[in-house]
């Protein structure tokens, strides 16, 4: 399909709707953030209006690298262990009569309308010594002693990917809807057994959409703060976490807003980077 | 050897039944065509002898062995979709090397075997391309070439030509029964297009409603359709009611000479259009009307009313009739262009 060029001022007028917003809720705030960054800390009030990089320099710490790098670790994983699971489930489900197909969207929906602090006390509890799953495999006898599995790296890990699961289910499902079911089963006709037929044909086709699903999901990932607060230790906290801290607890805005930004422009140079990488690969 | 065998092969799906007890011998080195209107269940057919559907009941066996069970990727054949199912993330090489990549064999047989195909197809040099830069006919010649890669036994194909425009499918259709004559290959092609079965078959098998109407070479089902679906859907024809007088078959009244029908029966004569010749009326020729008559240039067709029912009959430019609208004729029908159907 050929696009004419605009030729009228006229023409832009239905973006400008989306323009406005886009201006309004993030560059507005955002540009805000950014100049808040390279203000002072007054200790008795608030802030005070300046250009110093004070607080950058605080930032470039050992602690804070670690900071950073867990957080993006967490995130990395977080992203490919949900589209692991999310790949072979939405393949089936696509499968599935259209009815069933329903009431499986319905309940992933449903659990998105669920909030952290609802999912991250639900595991703490499932998670627990005192009234755990693990009560459960006593009573089956595959364990001896009930166990607390939570604060730990699996229990951040499992809450923050069942709260990713759904919005990965959601964003593979129309690519995998589209996806020609005859490719399946010509591989099969070819050799293939179902699992070979999988791993050559459907996960190499969807490609591009599982590397777009993994940077969407990371990013998701990235902002949680609550989750690895109440299923984790503080070594298992995210940077997101201390900015909350910085920026609410501490009362220190722009700090907090230094490692926003920083946050930010890392996130962005690791996309950019992904992107460039599914690019080489498709030439 | 023998080939390909069902037997009383059933297909249902919840309560309703796709294939009805089909029996079929499809001899080593032969060409069939399974032709049929849309939802005749020729495709699930095919579908069950590739394996990608399980039979309800019924047996199939190849080469003498029963398959019935055996899964898809271990029967050894070659398949062409409708949609030709190409690997979008291959190139045109990689796709035909798939069959061969996934049994293991290694790359340089492996790139030899696809110089060979490529050259077959007349395709060489074509092998880095990625799928989406070709054209539907060469797309087609790539399915083809994937699916021939392992030299399978059976060569099954489901509506492969249909994508293509009427030119570049009539051309296809010989390639292919000749690619296939030349392999000696066993080869079933589902097809809705009787021009398409005409061309490539040895042996036709008409479907309708999840049954075999009739399975014989093209020419014996053209020439002797087994009832009235058949001669219908294979080419144009002229069914006329026919009773018998005295043990000789009588249209209208009047007797066909030399063409015998047990006393008192009713038939349903079919009378292929080439084979309406028209004279004066009178003597022994059914009484008939024109109505219309449509020159091609080619062909003239012409449109008659015979006692209420119409008959056209096709003549060439040499033997065109001098006949006009509204003028009284005569059809002279004989018992070896009429076709006896069973009622």
């Amino acid at each position: 399909m050929r696009r004419e060029a605009p030729r009228h001022p006229l023409d832009y007028l239905p973006i400008a709707f989306p323009g406005l917003m886009l201006v309004v809720f993030f560059v507005v705030p955002f540009g805000t953030m950014i100049a808040v960054s390279f203000f002072r800390r007054d200790p008795a009030g608030f802030y005070a209006p300046d250009f110093v990089f004070d607080n950058y320099a605080r930032f470039l710490s050992l602690f804070f690298a670690n900071v950073l790098g867990f957080s993006l670790f967490l995130a990395m994983t977080v992203a490919i262990v949900s589209v692991a699971l999310a790949l072979p489930f939405t393949h089936m489900l696509a499968r599935l009569p259209r009815k069933a197909q329903v009431v499986w969207l319905v309940a992933l929906l449903s659990v998105l309308s669920l909030s952290e602090v609802i999912i991250g006390f639900a595991w703490s509890t499932l998670l627990s010594r005192t009234a755990g799953i693990t009560n459960l495999f006593v009573w089956l006898g595959i364990m001896e002693q009930a166990q607390a599995l939570t604060p730990s790296f699996g229990a951040v890990l499992t809450g923050m990917v069942y709260q990713a699961f759904p919005y990965t289910v959601l964003v593979l499902y129309p690519a995998i809807v589209r996806l020609d079911p005859t490719l399946t089963e010509a591989a099969r006709t070819l050799g293939a057994s179902p699992l070979k037929a999988f791993f050559t044909v459907v996960v190499p086709a969807l490609r591009n959409t599982l590397v777009a699903t993994v940077v969407m999901v990371f990013i998701f990932a990235l902002g949680s703060y609550l989750l690895p607060q109440l299923l984790g230790r503080p070594q298992h906290w995210t940077l997101s976490v201390l900015i909350t801290d910085q920026a609410i607890y501490q009362s220190n805005m722009p700090f907090a807003a230094a490692m926003a930004v920083f946050l930010v422009l890392v996130t962005l140079g690791l996309v950019a980077m992904t992107v460039l990488i599914g690019r080489k690969g498709e030439a | 050897m023998s080939g390909l065998a069902l037997q009383n092969v059933v297909k249902e799906f919840g309560s309703f039944t796709a294939v009805k007890g089909v029996d079929l011998e499809v001899p080593n080195g032969t060409f069939v065509c399974l032709l049929g209107p849309s939802g005749c269940g020729k495709t699930t057919l095919l579908r069950m002898i590739a394996g990608l559907d399980l039979p309800t009941r019924g047996a199939i066996r190849l080469g003498g062995e029963d398959i019935t069970a055996v899964p898809t990727h271990k029967r050894n054949l070659g398949m062409v979709f409708q949609s030709l199912a190409l690997f979008p993330h291959l190139t045109v090489g990689e796709n035909i090397a798939y069959p061969l990549r996934i049994r293991g064999i290694d790359k340089a047989a492996q790139a030899r075997r696809v110089e060979e195909l490529l050259a077959m197809i007349h395709l060489k040099g074509y092998a880095d391309r990625p799928v989406s830069k070709l054209s539907g006919g060469q797309r087609q010649r790539v399915a083809i070439a994937r699916a021939l890669a392992i030299s399978p036994k059976l060569f099954l194909l489901d509506e492969p030509l249909s994508a293509l425009d009427a030119k570049l499918r009539e051309a296809m259709q010989v390639e292919l029964r000749q690619l296939q004559q030349s392999l000696g290959i066993t080869t079933i092609v589902v097809t809705h297009d009787q021009r398409e079965a005409m061309t490539m078959a040895d042996t036709v098998v008409v479907m309708q409603a999840g049954e075999i109407r009739q399975a014989a070479s093209p020419i014996e089902i053209y020439r002797r359709p087994a009832d009235s679906f058949v001669a219908d859907f294979i080419g144009q024809t002229n069914l006329i009611e026919a009773e018998a007088t005295g043990g000789v078959a009588s249209v209208l009244g009047v007797a066909v000479p030399g063409l015998t029908l047990p006393a008192g029966g009713k038939a349903l004569l079919s009378v292929r259009p080439e084979d309406v010749h028209l004279t004066a009326p009178g003597g022994s020729a059914v009484p008939a009307t024109v109505t219309f008559v449509r020159d091609l240039g080619g062909t003239i067709e012409t449109f008659l009313d015979a006692g209420g029912r119409q008959v056209v009959a096709v003549s060439t430019p040499r033997e065109r009739p001098e006949v006009s609208v509204g003028q009284a004729v005569g059809i002279q029908l004989t018992a070896e262009d009429c076709v006896v159907l069973k009622s």
